[in-house]
């Protein structure tokens, strides 16, 4: 049993097809990123796996059951979702952006257990935001502010976790910041894990298994050093390139070709040999 | 740091927070200040001491027809009213995920006082008097009613909320210009006294016809307070916490409609006070609705109260109504509020 899965899920807005009969499984305790050009759907298949989205057609199955054939509180105790650039309310303090993270644990007899306090204070003490919980949360730095929005998820103590960018807005540093503390969930956690990335060469050095999203469909899936090969960046992002390795990590290294300074001029027969 | 305080049963956990409890004993204290001073002022000013041993005694003292039958309806009303009103206004403002938003966007406001001028200019002869109310509190759910359908497309969006709801309310506000432009003069200022808002006359049957609102649904909105404070954060972010949300919306805007309609139905059009007490309760207490709520109705009963007294007092033998002098603190402040929004 997969934790996520779609069977021959049909999406859209209004009569535009986004995508199209798709068959996909996630894998479980692994990092997914779904990649792929502007506009080619990644963000809406990810949006339908969080519930956020009606199927026009086929079903998304969450530990084997229909998504929207379960109560949303149940849902939301095996499911956690980070949407593309949250706004918190103005004032609001980290401790009680994490604390609503405990909602669908809670009633209105119980609405603060032990067990909330345990899990928000591990939720804080994860994301290494223990020393700014009485800080609001629109007087942190971006990347402070993505991790209070990730506790909050964290809180919601489930077995998965969908992302969409959520490094978007984010400096290389907070980048790699956030992704690391992902990375490590993963690992420490056994979480599943799933997002969209722009970034295609961090993609590669964060996720297990990498699903090109191309066509309403799927271009390819597998390892990033499976999936990422030059055919692939020039079939799904219509972009000329070279993939190396990263000299640090080994993983697959994506290098466009097109214009700028160029020193060296080793490289120039080959671009044009593929070009 | 907030000192959190927290009870826990094996069926019962729940925290409250000590700077909310101590602010609310404050408040609270106020409040019953406020309530005094203004049962003693009047054309008869009377001195508080007589007032609470009139109050406390069972037997009825020589001032028993000023206080207990002209000022202590009026008060209580004051205060229902205004409380009303400002909770009415927090569940919306946190519903738009909007500061700036008040029971007048979804039409609540102008829906009654379209209802009522309509009442006044062709029922008013014929229908009595004591039917008024009514005819406000009709007004107001059918205009919100129809903002709310005009507003969903797959479910109803804030935004398309607000949009509508100013639509609707400038037709609205037309429209009752309209009928007091073509009716005679002292309908005229009957309607004009109502539009300002004005507790003048309350008497116990306003009261008794007041409270039941109030003691059902401020319970229900204390109950929902955990699912007020989730959906604050965005849609998105709702539905992934387990949240329906659209069901959760509409009961909140019913409740809000509620609450700000039989408060407009006794007292008119007293605008801001739905606006104002939210935020001076944001200034106090901390942020949470189960926080918010108890304080914003206090500051709100405490706002119309005040005015009313100033209103009866200050330009004797005339008696200003209420909403004159909420909205002389209400418009300022509002746009300050914009001014350091903007910023």
């Amino acid at each position: 049993m997969y934790p996520l899965e779609s069977q021959s899920l049909s999406l859209g807005y209004d009569r535009q097809l986004i995508i199209d009969r798709l068959n996909l499984q996630i894998p479980e305790a692994q990092i997914t990123v779904f990649v792929g050009s502007n506009g080619c759907g990644k963000s809406t298949l990810l949006k339908s796996f969080a519930r956020l989205l009606n199927p026009q057609h086929g079903s998304v199955l969450l530990e084997g059951r229909d998504i929207h054939s379960q109560p949303t509180r149940q849902v939301a105790r095996k499911l956690a979702i980070l949407p593309q650039g949250p706004s918190a309310p103005e004032g609001l303090t980290v401790s009680q952006l994490v604390r609503q993270g405990r909602y669908p644990h809670q009633s209105w007899l119980q609405q603060w257990s032990e067990e909330d306090e345990k899990v928000v204070k591990k939720a804080l003490e994860d994301t290494d935001l223990t020393a700014l919980m009485h800080q609001s949360v629109d007087s942190l730095s971006g990347g402070q502010r993505q991790r209070a929005w990730i506790a909050m998820t964290l809180a919601q103590d489930t077995n998965t976790l969908l992302l969409d960018e959520p490094t978007t807005y984010l400096d290389l540093t907070h980048q790699i910041e956030v992704l690391d503390l992902l990375y490590d969930l993963n690992r420490r956690e056994r979480k599943t894990i799933v997002m969209v990335l722009h970034d295609l060469n961090l993609a590669c050095r964060y996720a297990h298994h990498i699903v090109a999203v191309n066509n309403k469909s799927v271009y390819a899936q597998g390892t990033p050093e499976e999936v990422v090969t030059e055919k692939t960046v020039r079939d799904v992002f219509q972009l000329g390139c070279r993939v190396i390795r990263d000299p640090l990590f080994g993983t697959p290294i994506c290098i466009p070709f097109g214009k700028g300074r160029r020193l060296t001029v080793e490289q120039e027969d080959h671009e044009e040999a593929i070009a | 740091m907030d000192k959190l305080l927290t009870l826990r049963t094996s069926v019962v956990s729940i925290q409250l927070n000590s700077v909310t409890l101590k602010m609310l004993g404050t408040l609270l204290i106020g409040t019953l200040a406020i309530a005094l001073m203004s049962l003693s002022a009047g054309s008869q000013w009377l001195n508080p001491i007589e007032v609470v041993k009139e109050l406390l005694l069972s037997e009825p003292g020589q001032h028993a027809f000023v206080i207990e039958t002209l000022r202590l309806p009026r008060v209580v009303t004051g205060f229902l009213v205004g409380g009303a009103l400002a909770v009415s206004g927090l569940i919306l403002q946190s519903l738009v995920r909007n500061p700036l938003a008040s029971p007048d966007i979804i039409g609540i406001t102008s829906g009654a006082s379209a209802a009522a001028v309509f009442f006044l200019s062709y029922l008013a002869e014929t229908v009595s008097a004591l039917w008024l109310p009514f005819a406000a509190i009709l007004g107001a759910a059918l205009t919100s009613l129809i903002i709310y359908l005009l507003a969903w497309r797959q479910g109803v969006t804030p935004l398309r909320l607000i949009l509508i709801g100013i639509g609707l309310v400038a037709g609205l506000g037309a429209m009752t210009t309209f009928m007091i432009v073509l009716s005679p003069i002292a309908t005229s200022m009957m309607a004009y006294v109502w539009l300002t808002g004005s507790i003048y006359g309350s008497d116990w049957q306003d009261v008794t016809a007041l409270l039941p609102w109030l003691l059902v649904l401020l319970p229900l909105s204390l109950m929902l307070s955990r699912t007020i404070n989730v959906q604050e954060l965005g849609d998105p972010v709702t539905v992934g916490l387990g949240v329906q949300v659209q069901r959760t919306r509409f009961v909140l805007l019913a409740i809000s409609v509620a609450l700000a309609g039989s408060a407009v139905a006794y007292a008119g059009a007293i605008g801001f006070v739905g606006l104002i007490a939210p935020h001076i309760a944001r200034q106090l207490v901390p942020r949470s609705f189960g926080s918010l709520a108890p304080a914003s109705l206090l500051i709100g009963g405490c706002l119309v109260v005040v005015a009313d007294t100033i209103g009866r007092t200050a330009f004797l033998p005339l008696d200003v109504p209420a909403g004159v002098f909420v909205s002389a603190v209400g418009a300022p402040f509002f746009i300050y509020l914009l001014y350091r929004q903007h910023r």
